[in-house]
């Protein structure tokens, strides 16, 4: 294993490079420009042979993606924020017509107002849309999940659009050692996208039929199957990954320092790498709290995650998400929703913090005020707002 | 799939209404397109009417996305293609409203960008899937059921926009109008269209009886007449440039608006002479940018031997 020292974008560009898309289509948007500009010079280089196609949207970004897959050919985008939102409907259309797609998201917070700073509330919006969503912690697990996400995607249990999602910025533009896997061991571990059904005049198929009463039911409970399946894929790709690479990603979740928590925490992406920290100092002090990192939010792991959090006294949930006017008058994010879902019918107290939204840097304190704060019940709101508005 | 000499490509037995001109658009276009062809449809009647689940009338492969992103679709598939080394052609077959209105944003992408694509947009001049409401395509002063006519309206307020001439100022090597009145015409455009390299647009004109008010049995005949009378123009754009137009003995608008309830109001319960003559000058002006009337000499008094 050779460590090389990457900035996350420019390592994400070449892991997809290793994936062999033939077409690639994107849109550049702030924090994802380094990826799609990495990608750019690649083809430009002759080192991929890519059709690179410059639209003039993300909206068409996606919609082309969606004929190159349809065609047969294996298809990559990147964006983040308002561009994943002008895909809002080439997103659900085409899990719907079960194409596969790996799209990297640089994870940034939504307009109004405006912000290109690190969220989470681009890519949790559309976690009704079909996609399987990763989200890494660092830039080697950013790299390895698209190799994984081809093959999940692209599986015909499965047949469904993936997101691997990293922190804009905080993983996208941070320089971290990889171990960048070689083009042989790639190829090995992804062999060349084979469809289920393509547009090819020798043997033609309507794809995207419109469906009656009658049918469309039968259409989304497919699709929702599909995504109960990919549970069993992403462990076996994963679990196949680990065997050839030596890093296994067969869980959905991670646990960190759970063995006897009595706190433990909920999250989703680079602010795991803080919380670990965290842990690791309110555990000299005797504090017992433990982490379970969501990898896979698409399909969502909520009997791991049950399973998990069995006997500890409290839950801190940490959403760089809010749903907007959920909770009646408490706050909540889309996690602790699907944790409270999950844990329905226990009696494990789940309390939830919105933290870190548009960039709000998120530091080692924080994560023990917010430990601190949920020991003492305290929780199910906004974590850090300044004081003038309260 | 091996197709029999009376099978069409697209195939009978679909939910058009009768006399649907955008039916008989879609027949010939895939008569004159053939079997190596990928079709890229909109949201919109022909896609509603052509692929109920789980029947299709497309016997040639097909896809439909979204409403407005046909021509992005068709670029990611053009792409692959290329790709694969595969020699399949890409066609988009569209509405007025997805070509006009909601998707101006992708299909100027897609022409901008050059893709071997052929777009033909089928010209019903409204949104007749959702109910006939006014589009970017609705001709001047029809009544439509977003721009009725009422006591203090003649209807439609707008002329149609002029997407053949926006699409050759994207630099489309080759922009066509059609009929559908006109078959072999259509399908020799479409043949030249899907034979130019880059990105190609045909436009044709289909009559549709349910929204504009006449008889399924008249389709072709009030094609026929918006042509006559001027307020349609079949003709080619090579390079930008017009280099052919469709000459006709020129017929007096009134003739093809009394044959459409979409045009009533012009006639009942007031003849409207100030609006009838605002569309003439519309086909006038079609008359004299395409040099399409042909001038009948004066008819000489009957000579008595």
């Amino acid at each position: 294993m050779a460590l090389e020292i990457m900035e996350g974008s420019i390592a994400v560009a070449q892991a997809v490079r290793r994936c062999r898309p033939q077409v690639i289509s994107a849109y550049p948007i702030t924090p994802q420009t380094h990826i799609v500009e990495a990608l750019a010079e690649i083809v430009a280089n002759g080192e991929l042979a890519a059709d690179y196609i410059t639209v003039e949207s993300e909206f068409s970004a996606l919609s082309a993606c969606e004929g190159a897959v349809a065609a047969g050919s294996r298809a990559y985008s990147a964006t983040t924020s308002q561009g994943l939102a002008l895909m809002f409907e080439v997103c659900f259309n085409m899990a719907g017509l079960r194409l596969p797609l790996v799209m990297t998201i640089a994870n940034r917070a939504l307009g109004a107002p405006l912000s290109i700073w690190n969220d989470q509330q681009d890519s949790i919006s559309l976690r009704d849309s079909g996609w399987l969503q990763f989200y890494a912690e660092d830039n080697q697990e950013a790299v390895d999940l698209h190799y994984i996400g081809y093959r999940v995607a692209e599986d015909h249990r499965v047949l469904l659009p993936a997101m691997v999602c990293f922190d804009g910025f905080i993983l996208s533009h941070t320089y971290e050692p990889v171990d960048m896997l070689s083009q042989e061991q790639v190829d090995a571990f992804l062999p060349p996208f084979v469809p289920k059904f393509m547009l090819d005049a020798k043997a033609p198929v309507s794809m995207g039929m419109y469906a009656t009463p009658d049918y469309y039911l039968e259409f989304r409970y497919e699709t929702d199957q599909a995504q109960k399946r990919a549970i069993d894929v992403i462990r076996e790709v994963g679990c196949e990954f680990g065997e050839q690479f030596g890093r296994d990603y067969s869980a959905l979740i991670e646990s960190y320092r759970m063995e006897d928590a009595e706190t433990a925490i909920v999250a989703l992406g680079s602010i795991c790498g803080t919380t670990k920290d965290a842990i690791d100092e309110m555990r000299e002090e005797g504090r017992k709290v433990g982490l379970v990192r969501i990898r896979c939010f698409r399909p969502f792991p909520a009997e791991d995650l049950k399973a998990a959090l069995a006997g500890v006294e409290r839950v801190a949930v940490l959403d760089k998400n809010v749903v907007l006017g959920a909770g009646g008058s408490t706050a909540r994010g889309a996690m602790a929703l699907e944790v409270k879902d999950a844990l329905y019918g226990e009696s494990i107290p789940v309390l939830d913090y919105i933290i870190g939204l548009g960039g709000r840097d998120v530091r080692l304190e924080d994560i023990k005020k917010v430990v601190a704060l949920c020991e003492q019940g305290e929780g199910d709101r906004f974590y850090g707002l300044r004081t003038e508005v309260l | 799939m091996a197709i029999g000499k009376t099978c069409e490509l697209f195939e009978c037995g679909h939910r058009a209404c009768g006399g649907c001109g955008a039916a008989l658009a879609g027949r010939l276009l895939l008569k004159a397109a053939g079997e190596e062809t990928i079709v890229v449809s909109s949201t919109g009647c022909m896609e509603v009417f052509s692929t109920p689940y789980p029947e299709t009338a497309w016997r040639v492969p097909w896809i439909h996305s979204l409403f407005e992103n046909a021509s992005a679709v068709a670029s990611g598939i053009e792409s692959a293609l290329k790709q694969q080394g595969r020699k399949e052609k890409v066609v988009v077959v569209a509405g007025d409203g997805a070509t006009l209105d909601i998707g101006v944003l992708c299909i100027s992408g897609a022409f901008e960008r050059g893709h071997d694509i052929t777009y033909i947009c089928y010209d019903n001049e409204a949104y007749m899937n959702t109910g006939i409401q006014r589009s970017g395509a609705t001709p001047y002063d029809a009544s439509t059921t977003t721009s009725p006519a009422g006591k203090v309206s003649m209807g439609n307020r707008r002329p149609k926009k002029d997407m053949p001439r926006i699409l050759a100022a994207h630099g489309s090597p080759y922009v066509a109008t059609a009929s559908i009145a006109y078959p072999a015409d259509f399908m020799q455009k479409v043949e030249k269209a899907m034979n130019t390299e880059g990105p190609t647009y045909v436009q044709v004109h289909a009559p549709c009886c349910t929204g504009w008010g006449f008889d399924g049995s008249q389709t072709l005949a009030i094609g026929k007449l918006a042509i006559e009378t001027g307020l349609w123009v079949n003709y080619e754009m090579v390079d930008g440039e017009v280099t052919k137009a469709k000459k006709v003995v020129k017929k007096p608008v009134e003739e093809y608006l009394k044959e459409q309830k979409r045009f009533r109001h012009l006639f009942k319960p007031t003849l409207q002479v100030e609006e009838i003559a605002k569309i003439q000058a519309i086909a006038d002006r079609n008359f004299e940018r395409f040099g399409t009337e042909i001038k009948l000499p004066p008819k000489k008094d009957a000579v008595v031997e």
